[in-house]
């Protein structure tokens, strides 16, 4: 599962970048609106989200450019936004709204927990939206639990503490995995800290998908041709998506149905 | 809470479970730091309702940090202000002297009470945001006070205009960043401090420097700032026998305005004034007035009044004062102003100069540029009250930080 940031590298380069994407065999791409002071993110996203802000693109903007490309698209998509978008523009109701008419499948909204989450997951319910919450490697058991039930369309399972960014180890999730697999029957995707195939390969043992978002971004920052950069890097992470398949007897899908 | 009163218990807290000011407050974070708030909380529970807490901070802020600071008259300033004011006009001016506080503001309130609650959750690392750097250096105090790694970010444009602060920082031990990240200023350091936050909450506990941020930070730091407004009550009935009848404080983020106002909201006699940045004028990115231009919003970690365009990206804000120069506000004050109970103005960049010289040619007293903007405030109000009235000016810290600042200002404005 894929993360790009919306108009980045360039303004309005989403569309050619979803395209491309969706052939090389990404089953979902998560999409984050770009936000001022995104404290999720670690400096590659965040570098990325205010370089967009600069050149002045705005969450309409890039409504727009999904509502373009939207019938062209069979693939997953899933915003990744603040609540503070959320709260301003439209409000849950209203912003569930636009996410519904410009085609999205599902929400991520990193900084609402789950306690504040209620508003919004129940305006995405109403609008068709899946609403995958986080949790962390330091969540305990039971908020773990409570977080996976209260979730749709996937879980988010965080890989790493800290904030979104490459990291050379791989990380260890198969007894986290467990646990959420004991609270819910919908798909687990890993992220934070994910950047190579064998990491990848390595997740996908336990895990349903796998988020890989700043090596993505970096690769594009500064991509002259942002699709087929895409698609080379991401293609190589497809193929570890393969062989797992191929050695696990998992039987949920990666597929992620919203 | 339960009602065991101590002496840090005399005001009403309107928040409830997950910290709610009416309809602001809570908590709005990534779900790695919900762990390290719950264990803030819980051990901040823990030591309200421990006398043996309170004790061990009074002894530390008597004998380190010198209080209880002075309320002190301002005969000169009084004297300009009734030689202005029309005939039996000209409330006479008091001075609640936090400048004098070790570190030369009242951010070391805070710092100290912290500072012990991150050795009761048995943490060896700290981290802090600043603006004017005061926060910073009087987190790095604490920490040099009890021998734990201390590390503060700061924006880059405020570590240039308050450059004396980040050499007094390194001085006591802490290791100083200079955020370059998009404004370079208050906001940039505190998302920076966050970040940091996030990958280090097992070791390392975060001392928020206002009134800002996800619960428990704006309780807990209004708790410990209440010494303030304490002290101002006890100290006035002494002095003229009975309450103010006007307080006047700086919001920025709103700490010194919060520990000052919190002891006499219920005091309605007594009107409360907080003076947002007006900077240089109305449009965005000209000033930091959050709650005069403001719109309920998000922003790190609470729902509160932010500057902010329609789709909830945070406006630029600008002040010649680092430590006002935020887009978000406390959510108590928030609430406070949507209750009636505080009045909310602003005062200018060149106002506040003209009172950051005023106080210093009148009294000997040079404020930080912070504090002049509550100083340029009062003397208006003062001059429209009666003779017989008193008006206290929370004097929140003192300017040496801003003296090198204040020239250049004063040389591009002459010029």
């Amino acid at each position: 599962m894929p993360f790009v940031c919306g108009g980045h590298p360039s303004p309005a380069c989403l569309p050619e970048l979803l395209l491309a994407l969706e052939q090389t065999g990404a089953s979902v791409v998560e999409i984050g609106i770009p936000y001022s002071d995104p404290i999720a993110d670690g400096p590659v996203i965040a570098g990325a989200m205010h370089r967009a802000l600069e050149q002045g693109v705005t969450p309409a903007q890039i409504f727009e450019q999904v509502a373009s490309v939207r019938d062209r698209l069979s693939i997953g998509l899933v915003a990744m936004v603040s609540v503070s978008i959320v709260h301003a523009w439209g409000g849950s109701s209203g912003f569930c709204q636009r996410a519904e008419e410009a085609g999205f499948d599902g929400l991520i909204v990193p900084d609402l927990p789950v306690e504040e989450c209620d508003p919004v997951r129940d305006a995405a319910r109403e609008h068709g939206l899946a609403m995958s919450l986080l949790i962390s490697p330091s969540t305990p058991r039971g908020r773990a639990e409570k977080i996976a039930r209260a979730s749709s369309g996937f879980v988010y399972l965080m890989t790493r503490l800290g904030t979104t960014g490459e990291r050379e180890e791989s990380p260890e999730v198969e007894r986290r995995v467990g646990i959420i697999r004991r609270a819910t029957r919908i798909p687990i995707a890993c992220g934070f800290g994910l950047s190579t195939a064998d990491q990848v390969r390595r997740v996908l043992r336990h895990a349903d998908a796998a988020i890989v978002g700043s090596a993505l971004v970096r690769r594009l920052d500064g991509a002259e041709d942002p699709a087929s950069t895409a698609q080379a890097f991401v293609g190589d992470l497809v193929a570890a998506c393969g062989d797992r398949s191929q050695s696990t007897e998992q039987n949920t899908p990666d597929q992620v149905d919203s | 809470m339960t009602s065991n009163g101590t002496a840090n218990e005399t005001h009403t807290r309107p928040e409830v479970a997950s910290g709610r000011f009416g309809e602001f407050g809570g908590i709005f974070v990534p779900e790695t730091l919900v762990g390290a708030l719950t264990q803030l909380e819980e051990a901040f529970e823990r030591a309200r309702r421990d006398d043996r807490f309170w004790e061990e901070l009074r002894t530390l802020l008597r004998q380190y940090v010198g209080r209880p600071t002075p309320l002190c008259p301002a005969e000169r300033l009084t004297g300009f202000v009734r030689a202005r004011a029309r005939q039996g006009k000209g409330a006479s001016i008091w001075l609640k002297r936090e400048d004098l506080a070790h570190t030369g503001a009242h951010k070391i309130n805070n710092t100290m009470g912290q500072v012990l609650l991150t050795r009761r959750m048995k943490k060896d690392r700290v981290i802090a945001e600043t603006g004017a750097g005061q926060h910073g250096v009087a987190t790095a105090t604490a920490c040099a006070r009890f021998g734990i790694a201390c590390e503060v970010y700061m924006g880059a444009e405020d570590a240039r205009r308050q450059r004396l602060n980040v050499v007094r920082m390194r001085m006591l031990g802490a290791t100083v960043h200079t955020v370059d990240a998009g404004s370079r200023t208050l906001k940039d350091a505190t998302n920076e401090a966050m970040r940091d936050w996030m990958q280090s909450v097992e070791n390392t506990h975060y001392i928020l420097g206002s009134v800002v941020g996800p619960h428990p930070f704006p309780t807990i730091v209004r708790e410990f700032q209440s010494v303030i407004g304490q002290e101002t009550k006890g100290q006035a009935l002494r002095a003229f026998s009975r309450l103010p009848d006007c307080i006047v404080a700086c919001v920025g983020g709103g700490s010194n305005a919060a520990g000052m106002f919190a002891p006499f909201i219920e005091d309605e006699e007594v009107r409360l004034v907080g003076v947002e940045a007006g900077g240089t004028g109305e449009q965005p990115g000209q000033h930091a007035a959050t709650l005069a231009f403001g719109n309920p919003g998000i922003l790190h970690g609470a729902r509160t009044i932010v500057l902010q365009d329609e789709f909830g990206q945070t406006s630029p804000v600008h002040s010649c004062s680092a430590g006002l120069d935020y887009p978000g506000v406390g959510p108590e004050h928030a609430y406070w102003k949507q209750m009636g109970r505080v009045s909310y103005t602003r005062r200018s960049d060149a106002q506040a100069l003209d009172a950051f010289s005023l106080l210093s040619q009148s009294e000997g007293i040079i404020p930080a540029l912070e504090t002049a903007h509550a100083v340029a405030e009062a003397i208006d109000l003062a001059a429209q009250m009666e003779r017989d009235q008193t008006l206290v000016i929370c004097l929140s810290g003192r300017g040496d930080k801003d003296v090198e600042e204040a020239a250049r200002l004063k040389g591009m404005i002459e010029s």
